[in-house]
């Protein structure tokens, strides 16, 4: 993991959308009196969805609705990594490059990221992708893999993630989970025990 | 009280102790860099790792309560071994990690030679590294004009956010990134706007955090020091002047528990090269409108010219901000001697009158006294910048809880919540006929701007007054306070250095034509208008050196062995750190050679006889340190004289901290922190 910085050109200012505040509002009562800044890193994850990553104006804005130093704000943004510092692409890709991922071929798929999308942690020219490695996700059964969005995408290979891809950039909505013939985490090719049960 | 075993010796301690705490107290040093005696306890810098027998692995300390140590199988007392081969090496280890990303710039480095990193590597440290990886690098941050950062050098304590959060109470400094990428910064590198913000380099235990208007200037051994006392403000805080030569170049505070504890001001701090500009160094007289240089005896000749033609009752004198008692003492006795009732030490004319008794014009709670309070009314003050060390005092009682503020005045950010009542005298009207207050140690704090107005006196009593109904005045505590902001102001009322009778005040002498000769003891905070012969006995080429006809150079705080009596009424003993530029003088010597040529020769020739005579007077100002307790019959005495308030809201007696004294004007650095904090762009860039 590298430094992460706030990217250079930010939107002047930021605000939720009405239905945002009023989520946010409800959110910030779950809190005691006096706690409120325990709602940040929700508030500033519904900013990052908002905003498609997380603004610079953002960070202000939820620090001010929460009543909190802007530092300690910022201090929660840069600490977690789901925090998106600069903007990406409509899909981002989170690839898997941990052990058993590289095992099993991770380092095809992150071949295809580099030839289909670019540099890593750079938005795709028409704007659709951006892609970055990660540490492991714990769905190491199904390596190697990836989180697209809010989604896994499991048990990779170089041809179907390029499908997936398309797919993707074609705006239809690929299936989640194991791209092979394998049920969740099963075995691949169906079960091979206890067969007989449940017949 | 718990029992325990440190190092085969039993010791007792409370059970709320640290066993960092605990092993001290047995005389065992445990290193730290994180753990700090006045912050919260971080436990990250793992350098105070002991070993507690039963435990697997060795025991940060600091954060380890004795009271969670486990007995031994037979009720045995814990036992803790902090100097077991054990503890050695896994402090060796922990040093390793601290400095494999450590640059090796000691001989470039400020820190270097007050170094806690160099120190404990000397025990502790490895001669060569076993780390072939690349160093990490961080990029320096802009914290501020006062605060140089050089951030690879950090190893992450968080010692000043945690100062920042905790003592200063503005929380602007945090932790960005994580794990190794973890960087200390401001958001997005804003100046840090704490008026307690240079504290940090002192907290800092490596060279991350250095002075930026002292850097590259001195190595710590090359420095003599000096234990002196602040005069920027009416606390008195205790500094250590440090000096090369003649050149004062840098302050550091020095522990007072009862005043300063450890800390200072950035303006007390950072006044230093305002010692250096600006500064008279030869008397001066002034012929057809022109200042031109001249010998003292030359200047004598011009006083005495005109002063022994003169009626006793045609001069007059004014005593500055930061005099001393000595030469207040001279200056007040010169005038007795002349023959004239004109004397005033209160420039900016609060309306206090030292015949009434001591207790009238004291902070009467003490500044220790605050850690006691239950309850503080703030009236007309904005102790932030009237007072920040006192301001950090009340923060901490306020963060232990169950302390009630209100304030009346101004509105302002005093970096801890409280209740606002409202702005002027009618709101303190409203507490002159109100129930007792449940608070059994109240402190009644009055600022300087409530009693510099016109109705300032009816103000001071409607005060005392309302102190008194509500309970202000216990047995064993006075809770009336009055917060001055000017080091001179206590001793020079406690001499009587006031109108006598038929006397003009401050204003009154400053006017068009009110008096023939006027002397101002460095007395720069008021505008004198034409018509008097102006004699200015001073430092520094400020309003008065402008406005006078005479100028005779003095000496600085830092050029004198003065008393100096804060607003407590605490006698402190400033030493003489360097000499006086050119041929400036002391001021009370000045004071003694030109009594001669004006037929009142004062009967002292040197410090030590002025001190006898004056403290022979005044008994109180030879128990230095000590604070005599006044007698709070005064303040009943000040209830009764009442008087009529009109509306006008308080306000802070300090518009610009940073800018409250001639030498802090003369300062850069100031002048900076000054330009930054009313919002403008920064000048002069490095």
């Amino acid at each position: 993991m590298a430094v992460r910085r706030l990217a250079e050109t930010q939107p002047k200012d930021f605000a939720f959308t009405p239905d945002n505040l009023a989520w946010a509002k409800r959110e910030i009562t779950k809190y005691p009196e006096g706690r409120q800044a325990s709602a940040v890193i929700p508030l500033l994850w519904r900013a990052q969805e908002q905003g498609g990553w997380l603004q610079e104006p953002a960070i202000r804005y939820v620090a001010d609705m929460l009543g909190m130093p802007y530092i300690r704000a910022l201090e929660i943004a840069t600490f977690y990594t789901m925090f998106n510092l600069e903007p990406v692409g409509k899909y981002l890709v989170q690839l898997c490059g941990t052990t058993p991922c590289v095992l099993r071929g991770a380092e095809d798929i992150r071949k295809v990221c580099q030839r289909r999308i670019g540099e890593q942690e750079h938005v795709s020219a028409d704007g659709m992708f951006s892609w970055r490695e990660v540490e492991c996700l714990g769905a190491c059964v199904n390596a190697p893999m990836a989180q697209i969005n809010y989604d896994y995408y499991e048990d990779l290979t170089p041809e179907n993630f390029e499908k997936l891809l398309d797919n993707l950039a074609a705006g239809k909505n690929p299936k989640p989970g194991p791209q092979i013939d394998r049920q969740f985490s099963a075995p691949v090719g169906g079960p091979t025990t206890l067969k007989s049960v449940g017949k | 009280m718990t029992k325990l075993i440190v190092d085969g010796k039993e010791i007792d301690v409370p059970p709320d102790y640290t066993l960092l705490q605990a092993c001290e107290a047995a005389g065992a040093e445990i290193p730290r860099f994180c753990f700090h005696e006045r912050l919260s306890i971080a436990g990250n810098c793992r350098m105070c790792l002991v070993e507690v027998k039963g435990s697997p692995k060795p025991i940060a300390s600091c954060a380890w309560g004795v009271r969670d140590c486990r007995p031994g199988p037979n009720g045995e007392p814990p036992v803790v071994n902090t100097k077991t081969p054990m503890v050695k090496k896994a402090r060796e280890g922990v040093m390793e990690f601290l400095l494999i990303n450590h640059p090796l710039d000691c001989p470039i480095c400020d820190q270097g030679g007050e170094c806690d990193l160099q120190d404990q590597a000397m025990t502790y440290g490895v001669d060569s590294s076993r780390y072939a990886e690349n160093k990490r690098a961080v990029e320096d941050k802009y914290i501020g004009p006062l605060v140089k950062t050089i951030m690879t050098r950090c190893i992450h304590c968080t010692r000043c956010i945690r100062f920042a959060t905790e003592i200063a109470g503005v929380p602007e400094l945090g932790a960005i990134g994580r794990g190794e990428d973890m960087e200390i910064t401001t958001y997005l590198e804003h100046a840090m706007t704490s008026e307690l913000q240079s504290n940090v380099v002192d907290l800092c235990p490596v060279g991350a955090l250095t002075s930026k208007p002292y850097a590259f200037q001195a190595r710590p051994w090359e420095l003599i020091k000096t234990e002196s006392i602040d005069v920027m403000d009416a606390v008195g805080s205790n500094i250590r002047v440090d000096t090369r030569g003649r050149e004062v170049l840098r302050i550091l505070p020095r522990l007072n528990e009862e005043i300063n504890e450890e800390w200072i001001s950035d303006k007390t701090r950072h006044v230093a090269d305002g010692l250096r500009t600006q500064r008279l160094d030869q008397p001066y007289v002034r012929e057809r409108g022109r200042l031109r240089p001249a010998t003292w005896s030359e200047a004598f000749a011009a006083i005495a010219k005109r002063v022994n033609a003169l009626r006793s009752k045609e001069i007059g004198a004014i005593v500055g901000d930061v005099a001393s008692v000595e030469e207040v003492y001279a200056l007040k006795d010169l005038m007795t001697r002349l023959g004239s009732p004109h004397i005033d030490c209160r420039q900016d004319g609060p309306a206090i009158d030292p015949s009434l008794g001591r207790a009238g014009y004291l902070f009467n709670a003490t500044i220790a006294g605050i850690d006691e309070a239950d309850g503080i009314m703030i009236i007309g003050a904005n102790p932030r910048k009237e007072a920040p060390i006192l301001n950090a005092r009340i923060r901490k009682r306020w963060r232990t809880g169950d302390l009630k503020i209100g304030v009346i005045g101004e509105k302002a950010d005093l970096t801890y919540a409280y209740t606002y009542l409202g702005a002027g005298p009618e709101t303190l009207a409203t507490f002159v006929k109100h129930d007792r207050a449940k608070l059994k140690k109240q402190i009644w704090l009055i600022g300087q701007s409530a009693l510099a107005r016109p109705d300032g006196q009816a103000v001071l009593s409607m005060f005392a007054k309302a102190a008194i109904s509500v309970g202000g005045l216990a047995d064993g505590w006075n809770g009336f306070s009055m917060l001055h902001t000017a080091a001179s102001r206590v001793g020079a009322l406690d001499l009587g250095a006031v109108p006598g009778k038929g006397g003009l005040d401050a204003a009154g002498m400053a006017k068009e034509d009110a008096l023939e000769v006027l002397f101002l003891l460095g007395a720069d905070e008021i505008e004198v208008e034409k018509g008097a012969f102006v004699v200015y006995i001073g430092t520094h080429g400020d309003r008065g050196a402008h406005r006078a006809d005479v100028i005779l150079p003095g000496a600085a705080y830092t050029e004198k062995s003065a008393i100096y009596v804060n607003t407590e009424g605490r006698p402190q003993l400033a030493n003489r750190a360097a000499f006086p530029p050119g041929e400036a003088r002391e001021d009370w010597a000045i004071l003694r050679a030109l009594s001669d040529p004006l037929g009142a020769k004062l009967p002292y020739d040197s410090l030590a006889d002025l001190r006898r005579t004056m403290i022979s007077a005044f008994p109180h100002l030879g128990k230095l340190g000590e604070i005599e307790h006044a007698d709070p019959a005064a303040i009943e005495k000040l209830a009764k004289l009442g008087g009529k308030t009109d509306k006008a809201a308080f306000a802070s007696a300090v518009r610009d901290f940073y800018l409250t004294n001639p030498i802090a004007r003369a300062s850069a650095v100031m002048a900076e922190c000054s330009a930054l904090a009313a919002g403008r762009p920064r000048q002069a860039a490095e």
